[in-house]
């Protein structure tokens, strides 16, 4: 904060550095509130003023054809490749801090590349390849790529909290006489269990806003909500868009306060460890 | 076992093993157990990421249309000088081939890979196809009847393009994506000025991948500054501000900003209404709205790093400095600052790893002159069916990716990424 | 673990079964936006009830290559698709779609000429036009030409993303008369022209890909004048905006439904079957301004829906209608040209 003795030079400065600061803050939020209001349009085109209010858009949203079955994809695909990626990755994030061996920190590059090899190569490697196999247009296909791209979040998220991870707790486990499975699901589980779901919800949402694979993979029936947004904002722009926008939104505020509140859990399991 | 003990006598286990050597195979059985965890993942990936883009990686070289359309055309014209014209064996080839690619339908196939490289073969072959078998009048060759059907088989270019496709890889689509081309002499020569393309769009990808990532600095290190130094409970308020549009679907973003930035938005309003213009500013649909949504999906990948390094510097450092004397933007400058760089710099590089593969916001949110490598790729795959093209550029992308990747692993470690 | 185990057994059964649960359907894919939503009402409603059949709408861009990657995997998965004449002949030529039994359609002599073809069955008539926003110009436009004056009439200007109408357009605005078009454009020479003349027009285009786009860019404003499909322009009419369509140069091209090869024929022939009856057709015409194929359902419409379709005559005058053997012969050229020129 700003001392008393501070000199006119120092007071503008502070003010004009913390203005910059909140117009960036106004910069990050604005577009989210800008949309919403839209979805209460009662016009077909995206555009300002608006003239008249209506809920139709959330009719159209919650009870068309294309939009509830963009949702129902979306809440197919997303969940089963969450679990997929969630389950592969935890384990490999146990065996990846578990020992130290040769050619470990390849592997993990490899396992995190996922990440950050651009998206569209992803999309038409997988098209290309997949095609031939019948996976394209079919749910199965894009679901193990879904997963693929939510692998690096799991496994580095799990991997950050076996870090903190007390090996002793383990040893005081098998010094009990519980077995290692047992030691797994009532020790180990419960201590990690932070980071895997904040790495499954990492994987959910990157499923849930992914356009690019979808867009090679998925046929009529796979169409996911992202997808359908994805040809409305490029064929037809109604405010359709801004209710799913707007439910979109809320889904999201709804996945970060569950994240904040699961960082807060892990804090408290860990000041508790030591 | 042993028959004395010395003290050269290694020492044992119960079971009389050697300790050492029982050590060993439990470190072995540990490092079994781990890589039998990690290896579902590895198989998994392997068969959904690894090898998709190995296939893809290799159609930027495969050249199977014209060796298996024209098989026996390209053996008969492997012999040939390549200045004079073939000899009437390989016309006589390429009637063959014609006539069966006629009857399986390939045609089309080798025509559209030969058009590629020389325009108006695709109706050349087709139209020729479709009057195969020649009926060579008396006195006439095959080569003649050829010539005659079209004077371009008595072109030389025309038979060096399919001698040049005699193999079933090619160098074709990789040097194409660099604007370059086999000249008449066999060396890559550039392609003539109204024809290039993939070099400015490479150099555009990185242009505007650097801007993006300068703005996300200019605008997310003053910001992750400011949070980190005010006390936690308000820090921890203002970034669910940041987090909130981290979160959100981009796709609901890039809609925002058209609703925002479009002629008739929001922006434009709100600036006619203030009388700042007297005209709405083009502000979507071209760089300036690309940048602007690029730099707004980016920048919490700038700030959360920065935000979390810069928690960890105590504030006494700063406090110390200015107490012995230095003004706060020198104390700031010499003490802070350089305890930021390598964790701002690894949100930076990221950043603009993220932003050489981009692809939705350009495609929705810019015109033609905005659109990136991955556009192209998408471009080539989805409307022209040209794969090797496709492929070529996807590879030139990957190979820019992996070494910034390289680089970025090399600064931070792959395993010690976190997020957030 | 086991719950690992449960949720991967899950998600495994979510992949396989939900495919599986469809009963008899077929899956419909056309270009989107208000053709689909019409298409919806004339075709595939109706379709649903009388036969039992569930249809699946999609929509694309015309893209060939979905339907290549599929044929070529033998799984066709899409049944029926709206193509566009020259993609029609290509896919033809190049074994992508099934030969269409005629006998189970209709009647040849029903239908306009270019309707009927080895591969496809015609849908509609269908026109790029000029067309603008008639609130913001007071004076009307009437040529390409108008179109290149952006003295005239300032501000930014619509145009399709590829070269097909758009380096024809340029042609006619440089005062090539509709019938001689394609024989300059047919010439090295001729192209050139037609790139000098965008060129010149660049810095004013805004480029659009869907047809939905041109009424959203001239109602919002981003542009005054655009070149747009005019069954868009129509439905955007309905809802109220002051959008007009310029008939003049237009260029006209039709629809057809084709079957990918490898696709559920039987039930595809019976969808276009029906969805190429007269009564149908006039529901969708109804819908949207497209014109009808089926000649009879001309004859069923009223007069004023008439006079909105492309195949009216006085719409008809100096329209041109598209060369597609110019562009199967050269578009795949000229896009990559046109794709390279747009970039810089």
């Amino acid at each position: 904060m700003l001392p008393s003795y501070a000199s006119p030079v120092e007071r503008v400065w502070f003010y004009l550095f913390r203005g910059f600061n909140i117009l960036v803050l106004v910069f990050l939020v604005s577009p989210l509130l800008a949309i919403i209001p839209l979805s209460f349009s009662a016009d077909s085109f995206l555009v300002y003023p608006i003239k008249e209010l209506s809920l139709r858009w959330y009719e159209e949203f919650f009870t068309s054809g294309e939009w509830t079955r963009a949702l129902m994809n979306s809440f197919i695909v997303a969940p089963a490749a969450t679990l997929i990626a969630t389950a592969l990755g935890t384990l490999a994030a146990v065996g990846l801090t578990s020992s130290e061996f040769p050619g470990k920190s390849l592997i993990m590059s490899i396992l995190i590349s996922p990440m950050v090899v651009p998206v569209v190569i992803v999309g038409v490697g997988a098209y290309l390849f997949m095609a031939p196999l019948g996976l394209t247009n079919n749910y199965f296909g894009l679901i193990l790529v879904h997963a693929a791209l939510g692998v690096p979040f799991v496994v580095i998220t799990v991997s950050a909290t076996l870090k903190g991870f007390n090996v002793n707790l383990m040893k005081a486990s098998a010094n009990l006489g519980a077995g290692p499975l047992t030691t797994f699901r009532r020790v180990v589980m419960p201590l990690i269990a932070p980071g895997v779901i904040s790495g499954a919800l990492f994987a959910f949402a990157t499923s849930f806003d992914e356009v690019v694979v979808t867009l090679f993979l998925a046929g009529p029936e796979q169409v996911t909500l992202p997808r359908q947004m994805f040809s409305g904002i490029k064929e037809n722009i109604s405010p359709a868009i801004a209710a799913a926008a707007t439910v979109l939104i809320l889904f999201s505020i709804a996945l970060l306060l569950t994240l904040e509140w699961l960082r807060g859990r892990a804090e408290r399991i860990r000041t508790l460890q030591r | 076992m042993s028959e004395s003990f010395s003290m050269n006598t290694p020492l044992t286990a119960a079971d009389g093993v050697p300790l050492k050597t029982r050590l060993q195979q439990q470190r072995r059985m540990r490092q079994l157990k781990a890589l039998l965890l990690v290896l579902p993942l590895a198989l998994f990936l392997l068969l959904t990421f690894l090898v998709p883009i190995a296939t893809l990686l290799t159609r930027s070289v495969d050249n199977p249309e014209v060796v298996s359309v024209l098989r026996e055309t390209t053996q008969a014209l492997k012999p040939w000088d390549g200045k004079s014209l073939p000899a009437v064996a390989v016309y006589d080839a390429l009637s063959r081939d014609l006539q069966r690619a006629q009857a399986e339908k390939t045609v089309p196939d080798a025509a559209k890979r030969l058009n590629m490289e020389q325009s108006g073969f695709r109706s050349l072959l087709q139209k020729t196809a479709r009057k195969i078998p020649l009926a060579p009048e008396a006195g006439q060759s095959t080569r003649d009847a050829f010539i005659a059907l079209d004077e371009r088989w008595g072109d030389v270019s025309h038979w060096q393009v399919i001698a040049r496709n005699g193999s079933s890889w090619t160098p074709y689509y990789l040097m194409s994506s660099l604007d370059l081309r086999q000249g008449a002499d066999g060396k890559p020569e550039l392609v003539p000025e109204d024809e290039r393309a993939f070099l400015s769009i490479f150099g555009r990808t990185l242009w505007m991948s650097f801007w993006v990532t300068v703005w996300c600095l200019a605008l997310g290190y003053p910001l992750a500054y400011w949070l980190a130094t005010l006390p936690t409970r308000k820090s921890n308020l203002l970034m669910i501000l940041v987090l909130l549009p981290f979160w959100t679907s981009v796709l609901v973003r890039v809609a925002s900003w058209i609703v925002l930035l479009q002629s008739e938005g929001l922006v434009n309003g709100a600036l006619l209404w203030l009388g700042i213009v007297d005209a709405p500013l083009e502000l979507a649909f071209n760089r300036t709205g690309v940048y602007i949504a690029m730099v707004h999906i980016l920048l919490p990948f700038v700030i959360l790093p920065a935000y979390s390094v810069m928690k960890s510097i105590p504030p006494s450092y700063m406090r110390a400095a200015i107490s012995l004397g230095d003004h706060p933007f020198a104390a700031f400058w010499k003490i802070y600052f350089p305890q930021t760089i390598a964790g701002v710099a690894a949100g930076a590089l990221l950043v603009f790893i993220m932003c050489i593969g981009y692809y939705i916001t350009p495609a929705l949110l810019g015109s033609p002159q905005e659109q990136m490598v991955s556009y192209y790729v998408a471009f080539y795959t989805n409307v022209t069916i040209n794969w090797g093209m496709a492929a070529a550029l996807g590879s030139l992308l990957l190979l820019a990716t992996l070494l910034l990747y390289g680089l970025y692993s090399r600064l931070v470690g792959a395993n010690r990424l976190s997020l957030g | 673990m086991n719950m690992i185990k449960k949720s991967v057994a899950l998600a495994v059964i979510a992949g396989f079964a939900l495919p599986a649960l469809a009963g008899k359907s077929i899956t419909v894919i056309s270009f989107g936006g208000a053709n689909k939503a019409a298409q919806e009402v004339a075709f595939y409603q109706p379709f649903e009830k009388t036969s039992g059949i569930e249809v699946t709408a999609g929509d694309y861009n015309g893209e060939m290559a979905k339907i290549k990657a599929m044929v070529d995997a033998g799984k066709a998965t899409w049944d029926v698709v709206e193509v566009e004449s020259p993609e029609l002949l290509r896919g033809c030529e190049e074994g992508l779609f099934e030969k269409i039994n005629w006998a189970k359609v209709g009647n040849k002599a029903d239908f306009v000429k270019p309707a009927v073809s080895e591969c496809g069955v015609g849908i509609f008539v269908w026109s790029t036009a000029m067309a603008y926003n008639a609130d913001k110009l007071k004076v009307a436009p009437t040529s390409w030409k108008d179109f290149w004056d952006v003295k005239k009439f300032p501000g930014k200007r619509g145009l399709r993303k590829g070269a097909k109408y758009t380096l024809e357009f340029a042609l006619m605005a440089d005062g090539v008369p509709a019938n001689q078009v394609y024989k300059v454009l047919g010439t090295k020479a001729g192209v050139d022209r037609a790139f000098k003349m965008l060129t010149q027009l660049k810095p004013h285009i805004q480029w659009w890909e869907a047809g939905a786009q041109p009424p959203q860019f001239l109602a919002s404003g981003d542009v005054v004048m655009s070149s747009a499909y005019n069954g868009r322009i129509d439905a955007a009419q309905k809802d109220g905006k002051n959008l007009k369509v310029v008939w003049n140069q237009s260029i006209y091209d039709v629809d057809s439904w084709a079957i990918p090869k490898s696709a559920k024929s039987a039930e595809a022939t019976q969808f276009i079957a029906f969805a190429s009856k007269a009564e149908q057709q006039k529901n969708y015409a109804s819908q949207i301004a497209y014109g009808p194929t089926n000649t009879k359902a001309i004859k069923l419409l009223p007069a004023k829906v008439a006079a909105n379709l492309p195949t009216d005559p006085a719409n008809l005058k100096g329209a041109l209608a598209i060369d597609v053997g110019f562009w199967v012969d050269n578009g795949e050229d000229l896009e990559q040209r046109f794709n390279a020129w747009a970039a810089r």
